[in-house]
């Protein structure tokens, strides 16, 4: 056969089966990332039926995923919004990324990996997925809740520091000197200060360069602004997913409202293609061996999210069931975890963390997914009642 | 009214409370006299949620119900017809010997599918129809030439004597 028929039927079978998987995790209400994994995992090295003709052609559409992942992210925030929740989320985020990332850095140092790996676990353990969340608490009928600003006041801080994090991961996996290292920091560091910049003072001015109101154009120009940005980022080495994520906070008003409708399908698409093609590229024989260091660190790390949760939670005034809902709503991990482990992966840190990462993101999307609805269950109420009477009766 | 977040009084007493849901839109609580809230998730892409707070977990929205453009605009016109309809009642409290009254249109009306004018309500009753409410929606100050339909609430404001008026001759006709 030719080497694009091969192609066609390759990825078309592939995005058949995504759709499959989509329809099955809507049934059960998971979020559809894990059996994109999956997916990848069966077809990949070491899986039961590995591709070879759309291998590149899955890669380039990998990436753009992340960029699109990214640029959506930043397009659901206005810099407004990221100053506010600063200045009110500052403390837990602070707590958030002390409690989370530790065990992660803590973990690979004990399995020798080396303070890259380090660096790069801690992030995987230390982002909550936005996306699966957002999704939980509209599922769950939440959004109204007294502790929903709380948790999401978590997400932007988190999402926010990403924009510092992945440009000094970027500098420390390619493995420069202590010097050229600070350098690439310091640059990377600025630049990201002065596109934070430019999106909170001149943001309208960006906005309009853009026509609101005609999808073609729209779409075309603002998809090509991320990607160049992205590019241009990557090049001064600040990671093109933070590129991304600045262009879609430094837009805003109508254009980012309509451009967000338009990238959204692509995003879903492109996105899918990430999950998928990580899965593809991560050796599944190691799956297996990974498990217990991931059960024990999901373990850890969601209780540690408990914690930093019921913090937020109780410094907006929410009481002890939201303070549970708050902890337990922020427990899965998805889509920023991977994208972390797979810029460590590709620069070439320990390959075992994609394995790693993987199942650990798996874990944490199940658990977090059953968890989030255990402080509604009856049982749950009543013993959290009962132990609030205790406490007062012995006060 | 546009307001950062926190409280604002709207009113006499009335505490809306407006928070940034970053990433999602903005929600407006409002704590009644009892303490029950009630709040209005406004979604960035103009959905909106109309969510019931839990009496025993005052942070847990109990319920919430989407509602459409329509669905909401009608919510609001039915509350804001009850808002007249009560600001009316509270008039008359106040004015001795003057009340309010809402009639249904009796189905066998003579004056079904009739104008207005033509029941010469005020000439012949001295009391004043003040609105009309319909599918849901008030009339407020109706004309002469406003047709009366089947399912009509009329809302009358005179003397005891005159909405009983109001009431034969919607039902009877004139005597």
């Amino acid at each position: 056969m030719h080497e694009t028929t091969l192609l066609l039927i390759e990825v078309g079978a592939l995005l058949l089966g995504m759709s499959l998987l989509g329809r099955l995790a809507l049934l059960i209400g998971l979020s559809p990332i894990p059996f994109y994994l999956l997916l990848g995992l069966a077809f990949g090295s070491g899986g039961i039926f590995p591709f070879d003709a759309s291998i590149e052609f899955l890669q380039t559409g990998s990436e753009i995923g992340v960029i699109l992942l990214l640029a959506l992210l930043g397009l659901e925030y206005t810099a407004s919004e990221l100053f506010d929740s600063l200045k009110s989320a500052r403390m837990p985020g602070v707590v958030d990324g002390l409690l989370n990332a530790l065990p992660g850095a803590a973990l690979a140092l004990i399995l020798g990996w080396g303070p890259v790996a380090a660096v790069a676990l801690a992030g995987v353990t230390w982002v909550s997925s936005s996306g699966v969340i957002a999704k939980l608490l509209r599922d769950l009928g939440r959004l109204s809740n007294r502790e929903t600003p709380a948790i999401l006041g978590v997400l932007v801080i988190e999402d926010l520091a990403m924009a510092f994090y992945l440009p000094i991961l970027s500098a420390i996996v390619i493995g420069v000197s202590l010097v050229q290292g600070a350098v690439a920091v310091a640059v990377a560091v600025a630049v990201v200060v002065v596109i934070l910049y430019i999106a909170l003072r001149h943001g309208h001015l960006v906005s309009r360069l853009f026509p609101a109101d005609h999808a073609e154009p729209l779409l075309l120009g603002v998809l090509g602004l991320t990607m160049l940005v992205a590019g241009l980022a990557q090049e001064v080495s600040v990671s093109a997913a933070v590129g991304a994520f600045l262009v879609g906070i430094a837009l805003s008003g109508r254009v980012a409202v309509n451009a967000s409708q338009v990238l959204t399908p692509l995003r879903d698409l492109f996105a899918a293609t990430f999950f998928v093609f990580f899965g593809l590229t991560t050796d599944s024989s190691q799956l297996m061996s990974m498990i217990l260091p991931a059960l024990l660190l999901a373990a850890v790390t969601i209780a540690t999210k408990l914690a930093t949760g019921a913090y937020a939670a109780a410094r907006a005034g929410v009481g002890t069931l939201g303070r549970w809902r708050a902890g337990f709503s922020l427990a899965p991990r998805g889509e920023f975890s991977i994208v972390i482990a797979g810029l460590a992966v590709t620069a070439g840190v320990e390959p075992a963390l994609a394995s790693l990462a993987t199942d650990y993101v798996l874990i944490t999307i199940i658990a977090g997914t059953f968890l989030a609805r255990v402080p509604d269950a009856a049982w749950f109420r009543t013993a959290v009642r009962r132990r609030q009477q205790r406490t007062r009766q012995a006060v | 009214m546009h307001l950062r977040n926190g409280v604002t009084i709207t009113g006499v007493g009335i505490r809306i409370e407006k928070v940034d849901l970053p990433g999602i839109g903005v929600r407006h609580d409002l704590v009644t006299e009892a303490g029950r809230r009630i709040s209005v998730v406004s979604h960035r892409d103009g959905e909106r949620d109309l969510g019931v707070f839990d009496i025993d977990d005052p942070d847990a929205c109990r319920d919430s119900v989407a509602l459409n453009d329509d669905e909401a605009s009608a919510l609001a016109d039915v509350l804001s017809a009850s808002v007249m309809l009560s600001r009316l009642t509270s008039l008359s409290d106040e004015t001795a010997g003057l009340y309010t009254e809402q009639i249904a249109l009796p189905t066998d009306s003579p004056f079904l599918n009739r104008t207005l004018g033509d029941t010469k309500a005020r000439t012949r009753t001295h009391a004043s129809i003040v609105a009309i409410v319909r599918d849901r929606q008030v009339i407020a100050s109706p004309t002469p030439s406003e047709p009366l339909r089947a399912g009509d609430v009329i809302v009358a404001v005179g003397t005891r004597e005159g909405l009983d008026g109001v009431s034969r001759l919607l039902a009877n006709g004139p005597d």
